[in-house]
């Protein structure tokens, strides 16, 4: 492992310097931008002997990307833009390999028989498998581009150059790139090897490449699913029932009908119940009537007012050992032990705009605008639902509000599709409710952690037993019809089949340190609650748990906190963010009400590295706990684009630290009654920290997603740093005023 | 029910026929086409449907259309100049890359212009309040701050 060498800072200015021309037209003003941290010299491209994941099931090179006729190049990505910047992390690529100016790739996104079957747009793998599979795919329309250039040219191709989307000689006799290929694509596939640009060469790739589509969104052009609009559109609304198990009861039309004579069409399938009007207004309205009139029956109850954390520990399910090292665990080992149990409660993605989706069905064909993460996936499930075949139903991903994981999108399309299939030959634009989506989204599951550990007699671990409680988080259409909201309250309703046990709840319960002896057991149920993936799932919980309880051992130890980690870390790569961190709180003044929290985590142990740390100020009189500054140290393998990551981390640390001191899911007997910002709020900007992020590049390593590694180290940050400020632990999330106070 | 209204949006009058309990922001997104107001609850918790209404950001979500007949409205849309010119306030939001979905992006940007037309040297706890309304989940606040302290510096005499 090569020595981490600190580059000098590097301002905003100078990394758009570096990044070539730029096609936001003003100059560059504001503040310093945070530094990134290059370890040792670029060094050149790594051979490689696997292509990426998605390429090997899609290997064409024009699966991947087109040459168009104005010199420009497509590219193609399954993937969706959701506010993480993939659009323009994957034009980089694509222009870094064919040496394009960035505004001369396009990115199209995910569409069904369009763009490659990428599965889901999730688990931070969109850098890995999409942008990885675009650099290939570029690098091998580059070599093919040379090879086709020689032969018209006459010319070897190591004396041709490729620029500005064409190749040329040395004596000025140029080709574009569309007429190498005479007006068709390249059909190649893409085989090894590859011949990449060597990085050291790169001109975008690791680079703060500003994101194009800010600008459009500022001058309030049409961006998201919910600005379509198309001639004769109309507008719907779906009435949710009373509760998860709630049965319509006997439904009249007629004083709908009177009071709305407007109305174009109103749905009754079940108890799925939707309305259809010209006017957005009117179907709000109509929408608003039903809701106040329609009976459902009593649901079954849900445990309100019972305490989560031993309610769900109660409840049956199947009990797995995922993780087993040296002699197993709970052995005496002559030193202390210790023990805790720690809690995280539903929590939802709540994302700022409710999900949207318009469908047309027209001559046996549905036409399906969507914002969900996975349109290949959905229309699996899309068609057992509606019972058509998949060559009937076309979907186009269309970015909406940013969503963390899986929120109302797919159900909202869901939704959308039976509407217009009742209602054929118009596209009819389906808008969730703020309560529709508080109260129906798939919440990221509740967990409860229990963990006991031994140290031996110089302070370090000797065993580690930890025990996870969880249900699951993945729900997601494909190809259950079931994982659709709306299929389960069908007149032939689809029932939704435990998805069994899935990896994604004891994601992170093992410590990424070295100890020992270790067991890990995980336990599933199906709680009350609809639950699904939220950004980094499980991974929020354990690294609470597990960051929170470092701390309570280095603390039994004698030990100074990071000290008590470094001494159980053993990779490099670890111990180099742990150590940034360090260095960026050094100099802090903390005051007497005030702590200094830190934790650190390597997400899934195989990928992003981030240690955090958190500065919070407690007042002991009212329980009120300010997180007042955030810094976080990420290391996410080769850097795409600098600021994007830094973007991520600093909207993690933010979005998890609300998490942490604001948000539960609650519910009454009948129904989730957290259906507004009022009943479930989140951070606002009084209660916003400053926030610093150090990017450590490793251009020798892969690139790696950078929106799921703060999560988990935020809330244990903010926890021991709570307790460094007032002397208590907080073990159940989130740390609420009263939980100081009591 | 419907009745012709008359508006003056982004310095235009406009003609509508709509029933007058409409609220204003189906109005500027549906009949008149723009994107700039964004629905996010209809409960005025959110932020995300600001407009300016006589200079003063309001959630446009609730309010009915007939009750700003006489006010002129302007929208994210609005700000941008005849010629392509973005005003300073969202311009200093590209600069600083204040955004990662965008949904929110117009709460912000109204709120701030309204902010900075009423105190032109906001401090950081005055930032804050102005724009305290407006809901981000992407957690973008911190560069937001950092957007509209720029765009207030640089409108300095
Ligand atoms: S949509 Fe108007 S405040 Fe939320
Ligand atoms: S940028 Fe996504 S809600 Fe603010």
């Amino acid at each position: 492992m090569k020595k981490t060498r600190s580059a000098t800072p590097v301002s905003r200015r100078d990394f758009l310097k570096g990044a070539g021309c730029l096609t936001i037209g003003f100059p560059l003003l504001g503040g310093e931008w945070p530094a990134a941290y290059f370890p040792g010299a670029m060094p050149a491209a790594p051979p490689e002997d696997t292509l990426p994941g998605s390429l090997q099931k899609q290997p064409r090179i024009n699966a991947w990307l087109e040459i168009l006729a104005d010199g420009r190049v497509r590219v193609l990505t399954g993937k969706m833009e959701l506010g993480q910047g993939i659009r323009t992390a994957i034009a980089q690529v694509a222009a870094e390999e064919l040496d394009l100016d960035l505004d001369r790739v396009e990115v199209h996104l995910a569409e069904t028989e369009r763009t490659p079957h990428e599965g889901y747009t999730a688990g931070s793998g969109s850098i890995e498998n999409s942008a990885m599979s675009v650099r290939y795919a570029a690098a091998a329309a580059r070599q093919k581009l040379l090879a086709l250039a020689a032969q018209k040219l006459g010319q070897p191709a190591d004396q041709l150059t490729v620029a500005d989307g064409g190749v040329s000689t040395r004596n000025g006799k140029r080709l574009t790139f569309a007429e190498i290929l005479d007006g068709k694509q390249i059909e190649d596939e893409v085989r090894l090897p590859v011949a990449l640009k060597p990085k050291g060469s790169y001109r975008w790739v690791g680079k703060a490449v500003p994101r194009q589509d800010i600008e459009r969104m500022v001058r309030g052009e049409p961006m998201y699913v919910q600005d379509l609009r198309f001639p004769g559109m109309v507008h719907a609304r779906v009435v949710r029932p009373a509760g998860y198990r709630a049965r319509l009861l006997a439904f009249d039309r007629g004083p709908l009908e009177k009071e709305f004579p407007g109305l174009l069409k109103t749905v009754v399938n079940g108890d799925f119940l939707g309305v259809i009007a010209a006017e957005e207004y009117l179907a709000v309205e109509a929408h608003r009537f039903l809701k106040q009139r329609v009976r459902w029956s009593a649901p079954a109850a849900l445990p309100e007012g019972q305490p989560l954390a031993d309610y769900l520990k109660n409840l049956p399910g199947e009990t797995q050992t995922v993780q087993e090292k040296g002699t197993g665990a709970r052995e005496p080992s002559g030193g202390t032990s210790l023990r805790a149990t720690y809690f995280k409660p539903y929590v939802m993605h709540a994302s700022i705009g409710p999900s949207c989706a318009v469908a047309r069905y027209e001559d046996g064909k549905l036409h399906l605008w969507s914002h969900s993460q996975g349109i290949y996936p959905m229309r699996e499930s899309l068609v057992k639902m509606l019972g058509l075949a998949a060559t009937q139903i076309h979907v186009v991903g269309v970015p909406g509000s940013g969503c963390y994981g899986h929120n109302g999108a797919d159900d909202a399309a869901a939704d959308a599709a039976l509407l217009a299939m009742a209602y054929p030959g118009k596209h009819v634009r389906l808008q969730w409710s703020r309560e529709d989506e508080h109260g129906w989204e798939p919440y990221g599951s509740a967990m409860r952690v229990e963990i006991e550990a031994s140290l031996d007699g110089a302070g370090r671990i000797h065993h580690w037993h930890g025990e996870v409680w969880t249900d699951s988080h993945s729900t997601r259409p494909g190809p259950e019809a079931a994982n659709l909201l709306a299929a389960r309250y069908l007149e032939k309703p689809f029932r939704m089949e435990s998805p069994g046990y899935l990896g994604g709840g004891h994601r992170n319960a093992d410590p990424y340190y070295v100890l020992p002896h270790l067991r890990i057991i995980a336990h599933f149920f199906e709680g009350p609650l609809r639950v699904s993936s939220l950004r980094s799932l499980g991974a929020y919980a354990n690294v609470f748990a597990v960051e929170s309880f470092m701390d309570e051992l280095a603390e039994k130890a004698g030990k100074d906190p990071v000290e008590f980690r470094l001494a159980h870390s053993e990779d490099e790569r670890a111990i180099a963010v742990i150590r940034k961190v360090r260095e960026l709180i050094r100099s802090q003044p903390v005051a007497a009400n005030e702590g200094i929290g830190f934790a650190f985590s390597r997400y899934k142990n195989a990928a992003t590295y981030c240690a955090v740390a958190a500065k919070v100020a407690v007042n002991t009189q009212t329980g009120d706990v300010r997180v007042r500054r955030m810094w976080a140290a990420i290391d996410a393998g080769e850097v795409i684009n600098l600021d994007g990551i830094i973007n991520q981390t600093e909207g993690g640390m933010i979005q998890a630290a609300s998490w942490t001191l604001m948000e539960e899911v609650r519910f009454d007997q009948q129904h989730v009654s957290s259906l507004d910002w009022a009943t479930y709020p989140i951070f606002r900007f009084s209660d916003v920290p400053e926030v610093e992020v150090a990017v450590i590049n490793r251009p020798e390593q892969k690139p790696l997603g950078a929106g799921e590694a703060a999560q988990g180290p935020t809330a244990a940050a903010i926890a021991n740093a709570v307790y460094r400020a007032c002397g208590k632990r907080i073990r159940q999330l989130p740390i609420r005023p009263e939980k100081i106070t009591g | 029910m419907a009745a012709k209204i008359t508006l003056r949006v982004n310095g235009k009058k406009r003609t509508v026929q709509v029933d007058p309990a409409t609220p204003l922001l189906y109005v500027l997104r549906n009949q008149l086409e723009l994107n700039g107001p964004k629905y996010g609850c209809g409960l005025e918790q959110c932020g995300s449907c600001l407009v300016l209404l006589d200079g003063k950001a309001v959630p446009s979500c609730r309010m009915p259309v007939e009750a700003v007949k006489d006010q002129s409205v302007v929208t994210l849309e609005g700000l941008t100049r005849k010629n392509g010119e973005l005003h300073p306030v969202p311009r200093a939001f590209v600069q600083q890359q204040a955004a990662q979905c965008g949904y929110c992006l117009n709460g912000m940007v109204i709120a701030a212009v309204a902010l900075l037309a009423e105190n032109r040297h906001p401090d950081d706890d005055a930032i804050r309040n102005g724009l305290q309304r407006v809901l981000c989940r992407c957690g973008t606040q911190a560069r937001v701050i950092r957007a509209v302290s720029q765009a207030a510096q640089e409108a300095q005499p």
